[in-house]
């Protein structure tokens, strides 16, 4: 049977896609931004269990393999286990088969307009979710993507047709300035924006807006505007430091960026014919 | 100090509350109206509650005229002729509305108010309806002031409802209580999408099932008061409650409440309403000489009596022994089953029960699951309500209401505090309402958390006008009162924020 690691699943998001949706967040991410707000969905716990001392309530152990055991029942949410991984992991994590994902799914269908996977990166989940959404759709419920665009949906359409869109972040355009932040080429990224346009399934465009990086966030702004015009929404973020890591909070900024700041992009990308461009 | 001195020298109060207050203790001094040692014993013990309707009854406790028929034939007593354009029509209303008596003394249903006034709307233009009625709505908010004043609208989109939700949410105010009755064939999604958004800034309108009502009343229902579903051109007789967690104290185990303590109680709640309901029908003047009786905009036979409940979840939690409510009723399947079983069983007997002057129910009282009054505390949860603070998810909230919202056709609900982000997402709580009402929920109200207009447990009252009467200020509205209550004793405000876990991905 096969299973993919689920880090969450919530049942009612107004945030993931539009009107009600199921959202589940896979465990796991090909890219380190520095800007993550859940850096602990990045990789894949080492069994280092590190963090097995530092539950207060006993919620973790170590199984007779010596791998990091966790019991919901006992866990209290507290965070103290993401805090203490030095790997950007985290020991909740649940593999579960297609079989246990649908059963949420049915759950919640009454009440739910379709599904959003996300992460981490749901597309190193494609095997999983090439079972996943046609059961899904079968339901009548619509399944998004939500990617970070490194997987290239050109070379292998299969995810694709079995998806109703995907939301798309472009996180940075100016190369350099990508690297630095993603610790990855943005190459896929921007290839799969014009692709994803071309075959109809762009959703939305998400760019995170940084506090006092002028030039980075206008060259990635109007690049996207320019791509888009009334294609598809594009969503403008303001960065918020919480969850960020530390360091890379010393170094982008400790506080949200202003409403007016993020404003000033989204006019921006109305300006060039995203006429859905709005600030979140 | 004697009572009737402290109501006149409370700073709080208005001359009108005041007014209230005394006639109420006025009342009290009577004891024509006797009932069992047991009675008495049970309500001292706090397991039933009169909802301190007051010894004398001289009015059913909620009166639901038919406006239509006000509308058609005008009114001899009150020499008003059927109206004849917008102005009249509301001009009708709010005369009227001043001569229906209830337990607050104002009107807790003010009719179908999209249905009555649109052909009167559709006759003017819409700026000038709207001021007409901005200036209906004011009246209303100034005149009639108790949170208990209930208008309705819908099923159908109509401009004179478009009209209401734009000055409702205009003008912020926390009178009247708004229901739009939803059916899923009659009420487009764009008209519910408008009665979402309104609600999200107002709390107000409520969604009832109007499926759901119609099959158990007919078309001719009104929403009251907080959420009573009742007949029109007839009302409720009397509302008292089970305090189900105090019934319970003296039962050895479920199986012992079951069979000795919840009958012997509901038995005494019977004979309260049985004896009350004759003497408001042969000993008060109300059903013989009232014009509202005699003119027939209500008619006897269409009253029931109210059969409350409240404190299901504390019961089931005390009786299988669980003392942290995060762990009982709502959450913990065994819970949650032993309170159908209590509810199969008041319903069973309560049904069985041939009551007085019910002619229209076949000579029934019909179950209520009450919201709850200020001096409940944390002891008993409204009606079937899962305790605030012990939450779970909304989906698995939703899940437990839809069992037990059934049970109750002169009302029951639940309340949904939204998350700022929703007020930019109603299309994302539209699918949740109506996903809840096809699987069995009957009322679904909700409000977005930094309102000031918030619903406390099943009335409205606005945030700032509390803090007056923290400050020894006198409130217009006679049920802010109760709001302080229920937020300093039931922590009524704090419930569960219904967010999204993950800010927007970054």
């Amino acid at each position: 049977m096969r299973k993919a690691p689920v880090n969450k699943i919530i049942s009612f998001s107004n945030v993931d896609g539009p009107g009600n949706r199921t959202s589940i967040f896979f465990q796991g991410c090909p890219f380190n931004c520095r800007f993550c707000h859940n850096p602990e969905t990045i990789n894949l716990c080492e069994n280092c269990g590190l963090c097995v001392d530092k539950c207060p309530a006993r919620a973790l152990s170590r199984d007779g393999d010596g791998r990091v055991r966790w019991d919901p029942s006992l866990c209290v949410q507290c965070d103290s286990c993401i805090r203490v991984c030095p790997h950007d992991a985290s020991p909740r994590v649940r593999y579960m088969t297609v079989e246990e994902v649908l059963h949420e799914i049915r759950r919640a269908a009454p009440y739910i307009g379709g599904i959003t996977v996300s992460g981490g990166e749901c597309t190193l989940q494609n095997d999983f979710l090439l079972e996943l959404f046609p059961l899904v759709r079968q339901m009548g419920k619509t399944c998004l993507l939500d990617s970070n665009g490194s997987f290239d949906f050109e070379k292998d359409p299969r995810i694709l047709a079995v998806s109703d869109g995907v939301m798309l972040d472009v996180k940075a355009v100016s190369p350099a300035w990508h690297e630095h932040l993603i610790g990855a080429k943005r190459d896929t990224v921007l290839k799969n924006l014009d692709y994803l346009l071309s075959v109809g399934k762009l959703q939305e465009v998400r760019t995170v807006i940084l506090p006092g990086r002028d030039e980075e966030n206008e060259v990635t702004v109007r690049y996207v505007a320019g791509r888009i015009g009334s294609a598809c929404g594009y969503k403008i973020i303001r960065y918020r430091p919480f969850g960020v890591r530390e360091k890379y909070q010393k170094e982008l900024g400790e506080f949200t960026v202003e409403e007016e700041y993020a404003e000033r992009y989204a006019a921006l990308a109305r300006s060039l014919g995203a006429s859905q461009a709005y600030v979140v | 100090m004697s009572d009737a001195l402290k109501i006149i020298q409370d700073p709080t109060l208005t001359y009108r509350q005041e007014l209230v207050a005394l006639a109420h203790l006025g009342e009290s001094t009577d004891d024509t109206l006797r009932y069992s040692d047991a009675y008495y014993e049970a309500k001292k013990k706090g397991a039933l509650c009169d909802l301190n309707e007051g010894v004398m009854p001289f009015r059913p406790r909620y009166i639901c005229p038919d406006y239509e028929l006000l509308f058609k034939k005008g009114c001899a007593f009150l020499e008003l002729d059927p109206p004849k354009d917008l102005l009249e029509a509301v001009n009708v209303l709010e005369i009227f509305y001043c001569h229906v008596p209830s337990i607050t003394t104002y009107p807790v249903y003010l009719g179908d108010l999209d249905k009555l006034l649109e052909p009167f709307v559709l006759r003017e233009d819409r700026a000038y309806a709207k001021k007409v009625l901005r200036l209906f709505l004011r009246n209303i908010d100034k005149v009639q002031t108790d949170s208990f004043v209930h208008a309705d609208i819908g099923p159908e989109d109509t401009v004179t409802g478009r009209l209401l939700l734009e000055l409702t949410e205009e003008m912020q105010l926390a009178v009247p209580n708004i229901t739009l009755r939803y059916d899923p064939e009659r009420t487009s999604d764009d008209f519910a999408l408008a009665c979402v958004k309104c609600m999200l800034k107002t709390a107000k309108p409520s969604f009832a099932n109007h499926r759901m009502f119609a099959k158990e009343w007919g078309e001719d229902y009104a929403i009251a008061s907080c959420y009573n579903g009742l007949k029109i051109a007839g009302g409720g007789y009397t509302l008292p409650r089970l305090r189900l967690y105090e019934c319970s104290l003296d039962a050895k185990d479920p199986d012992d409440f079951i069979a000795r303590e919840l009958p012997r109680h509901i038995d005494l709640q019977l004979e309260y309403m049985d004896k009350r309901v004759k003497f408001i029908v042969e000993e008060s003047s109300f059903f013989k000489t009232n014009f509202l009786v005699t003119e027939g905009f209500v008619k006897q036979e269409n009253f029931t009596g109210m059969f409350g409940v409240v404190g299901l979840a504390e019961c089931c939690n005390h009786l299988l022994g669980i003392t942290d409510n995060k762990k009982g009723f709502g959450m913990n399947e065994q819970a949650t089953k032993l309170g159908l079983r209590i509810m199969d069983a008041i319903e069973k007997r309560v049904s069985e029960h041939v009551a007085p002057y019910c002619d229209a129910f076949d000579h029934r009282y019909r179950l209520h699951a009450q919201v709850g009054i200020d001096t409940d505390g944390m002891d008993d949860s409204p009606g079937t309500r899962i305790p605030i603070g012990a939450e779970p998810t909304m989906l698995e909230q939703l899940e437990v209401n839809e069992q037990f919202h059934p049970y109750f056709p002169t009302g029951t609900g639940d309340i949904f505090k939204f998350e700022e982000t929703y007020i930019k997402t109603p299309e994302a709580v539209l699918p949740i309402i109506k996903g809840s009402l096809a699987r069995g929920l009957r009322y679904f109200s909700g409000y977005l958390e930094n309102n000031d207009v918030v619903r406390v447990t099943g009335y409205l009252v606005k945030k700032s006008e509390i803090e007056k009467l923290r400050q020894k200020k006198q409130s217009l509205n006679q049920v802010t009162v109760f709001g302080m209550g229920a937020q300093d004793g039931g922590h009524a405000l704090d419930r569960r924020v219904q967010h999204h876990e993950e800010s927007a991905r970054q």
